[in-house]
């Protein structure tokens, strides 16, 4: 793997989530390294989904703190997290369905604008640079995931695949300095999933930091840098991928349920 | 591919009515993407001038003899004057539910508020006696209905769905029984001489008075078009792409960057000012105005003139204002039981065409592609 940039970008910081009696995370502490791809695996019901919602705003935790270049996340809503640099795709897809593919990764691209009503309707300069930037950005994002092809079409009548790409293109536009794939490679064959774990290095090689969930071990193995391990809440590893495989404790957790593992 | 239903619905085999005219009404539909990929190819500068073509029509329609468009037993100007009324409504109302997707049922509480504020602040025989000039009262009254509309976004736009259907709809109620009991607006009894536009003939008549109601069509046909053309600007912008998404998935909207909130309350307080002015427009018209003009009814007939005529669409929702305006006008005798036809028409709409008369766009170009592909996969096969 290429150099690692030493400094944390993201800090998950004792974070514990309730909900109800259920601890879906306890006392988790990780740090996510600018330039990194970071893999965050875990048997089902671990929490893994639990620590993006978390982490971009969407369950404020019981206790514990995140940080983005040491500035605090928890409390903050979450259209403010994505601009701060936090963007996510989602395990279940959710483009906005009867917006063009185009339109969607422009959704995205807005996250760096600031024009409001006045602005639109008075066609003020920001309005006009705005709108040319925004789809210069999104023209070059649909091209990079190789969707450009259906800039036109509407979300939702596009191929499964494509869905997934046009909804990494999305997070993207926001101009993230941390991306987190929510199971990327879900119901991918496997040519589709060497095609994005090509993707998601370039991702990186783009100058951001990768944050990826993912069920498939092969995919972890072959792109992470580092490994984090969820049971049941709580982190039982982090090490890079080598030797999280040969964990006894990921083993017995994760990677020994037989049928399941690579 | 042919059995699926456009609008997602179950399409039931064997009723021969149904199936014919759900068939007459897909026609319809690959009619209308036909005519919009056309006019589309249509050179810019045609279309503009096509655009200035139909609003010199519209302009002219009260002096134009065209057979059996004017009503016999009223007035045309004046019922066109409504009808443009009805249409600066529905697109204020499209920008609320059509665009943003949030259900009013209580936009009549801000019309209500456009047409008091007239009332209140120009007639000499309203409480307040200000008598204040009626281009002065035109900023108030927009201002004061985007205020009540903050004021009631505000905390409500927290809610969803169905909450906030019923919220707006206690909102209409709230505005409506305060007409009713407060002594400023004065109830049933109501405030006269509200003031109508400035200007006189050389002779020395207002130019809007009660007998030539076409400065007042004019008049408004002309803020018609101006709101719709801001609209339309809103619509291509970032805002309109934030409204659409929030439409669409607010949880992803946000978590894309999308301030929901804001844009949510920016829906509300535009709307809210489409609906005061049109409120206004209507107040000095009528030149009267007391508590029995805003009822919840109404309110119902506003949403209505939206979905019937296809939310989200600026053509549809004008073209559905004009249907539930125009017709009791022009058909007197329908007049008294329009709630029940409409009521029926709108079952009708909801059952074979969810989306309105005339689609978004969005709809209307998927249904084209459908049917392209569908076309493509025929001959692949053969």
């Amino acid at each position: 793997m290429s150099e690692v940039d030493g400094t944390p970008l993201l800090e998950v910081d004792d974070v514990v989530m309730r909900f109800g009696g259920v601890t879906a995370l306890d006392h988790v502490s990780f740090v996510v390294h600018r330039g990194e791809i970071l893999g965050l695996i875990g048997p089902n019901g671990a929490g893994k989904t639990t620590c993006f919602n978390v982490m971009t705003g969407v369950f404020k935790p019981t206790t514990g703190q995140v940080r983005l270049n040491g500035a605090p996340l928890v409390s903050r809503s979450r259209h403010q997290i994505t601009r701060l640099g936090i963007a996510r795709t989602f395990q279940n897809i959710r483009l906005f369905p009867e917006m063009t593919a185009l339109e969607n990764v422009l959704v995205g691209a807005d996250a760096r604008h600031r024009t409001s009503v006045p602005g639109a309707v008075l066609r003020l300069p920001r309005h006009r640079r705005e709108e040319r930037e925004g789809r210069e950005t999104a023209f070059e994002l649909l091209e990079f995931m190789g969707i450009a092809g259906v800039a036109n079409q509407l979300a939702r009548n596009l191929p499964y695949g494509d869905q997934r790409r046009l909804e990494i293109a999305r997070a993207l536009a926001t101009g993230p300095e941390l991306l987190c794939l929510d199971e990327p490679a879900a119901g991918f064959n496997p040519a589709e999933k060497e095609r994005l774990l090509e993707l998601i290095r370039r991702i990186r090689d783009r100058g951001q930091t990768v944050l990826l969930i993912e069920h498939d071990m092969r995919l972890v193995m072959g792109v992470t840098d580092r490994v984090v391990v969820l049971e049941f809440g709580r982190k039982i590893a982090d090490a890079p991928p080598a030797q999280v495989r040969s964990d006894p404790k990921v083993v017995a957790a994760y990677l020994g349920v037989p049928g399941d593992a690579a | 591919m042919t059995s699926s239903g456009p609008g997602g619905g179950v399409r039931r085999r064997g009723n021969p009515v149904v199936s014919a005219l759900r068939s007459a009404d897909d026609w319809r539909l690959s009619r209308l993407a036909d005519m919009r990929r056309r006019w589309q190819a249509i050179p810019r500068l045609v279309r503009i001038a096509f655009g200035v073509a139909l609003a010199v029509f519209f302009y002219l329609l009260p002096n134009l003899a065209i057979p059996l468009i004017p009503t016999p037993d009223t007035n045309f100007a004046s019922v066109l004057f409504t009808v443009a009324v009805y249409v600066l409504v529905a697109v204020g109302l499209n920008v609320v539910i059509g665009l943003a997707g949030l259900l009013d049922l209580g936009y009549i509480g801000f019309f209500a508020v456009g047409a008091y504020s007239v009332a209140i602040f120009g007639s000499p025989a309203s409480p307040l006696a200000t008598k204040y000039p009626w281009l002065m009262l035109i900023p108030i009254a927009i201002a004061l209905s985007m205020l009540s509309g903050v004021i009631l976004g505000g905390p409500t736009l927290r809610l969803r769905g169905d909450y906030l259907a019923i919220v707006t709809l206690g909102f209409g109620e709230i505005v409506r029984l305060v007409a009713v009991n407060w002594s400023i607006t004065k109830g049933q009894i109501g405030i006269p001489s509200v003031p109508a536009p400035p200007g006189h003939y050389p002779n020395g008549s207002p130019v809007f008075g009660v007998i030539d109601t076409r400065p007042f069509y004019w008049l408004a046909l002309s803020v018609v078009l101006i709101c719709m053309f801001g609209v339309k600007l809103l619509e291509s912008s970032r805002v309109g792409r934030s409204w659409l998404a929030i439409r669409e998935d607010e949880d992803a909207a946000e978590l894309m960057g999308v301030p929901s909130f804001k844009f949510k309350l920016w829906a509300f307080a535009i709307g809210a000012g489409l609906g005061g002015l049109s409120g206004a427009l209507f107040a000095s018209r009528q030149g009267f105005i007391n508590s029995n003009s805003f009822d919840v009814l109404t309110s119902m007939l506003f949403v209505a003139a939206v979905v019937l005529g296809g939310s989200g669409n600026l053509a549809g929702v004008t073209l559905g204002a004009v249907l539930i305006s125009y017709l009791p006008e022009r058909f007197r005798g329908f007049a008294d039981k329009r709630f029940l036809v409409f009521g029926i028409a709108l079952i009708v709409i909801m059952i074979f065409r969810p989306q309105g008369l005339i689609p978004s766009r969005r709809r209307a170009v998927e249904l084209a592609d459908r049917r392209h592909e569908a076309e493509e996969e025929a001959t692949a096969n053969v």
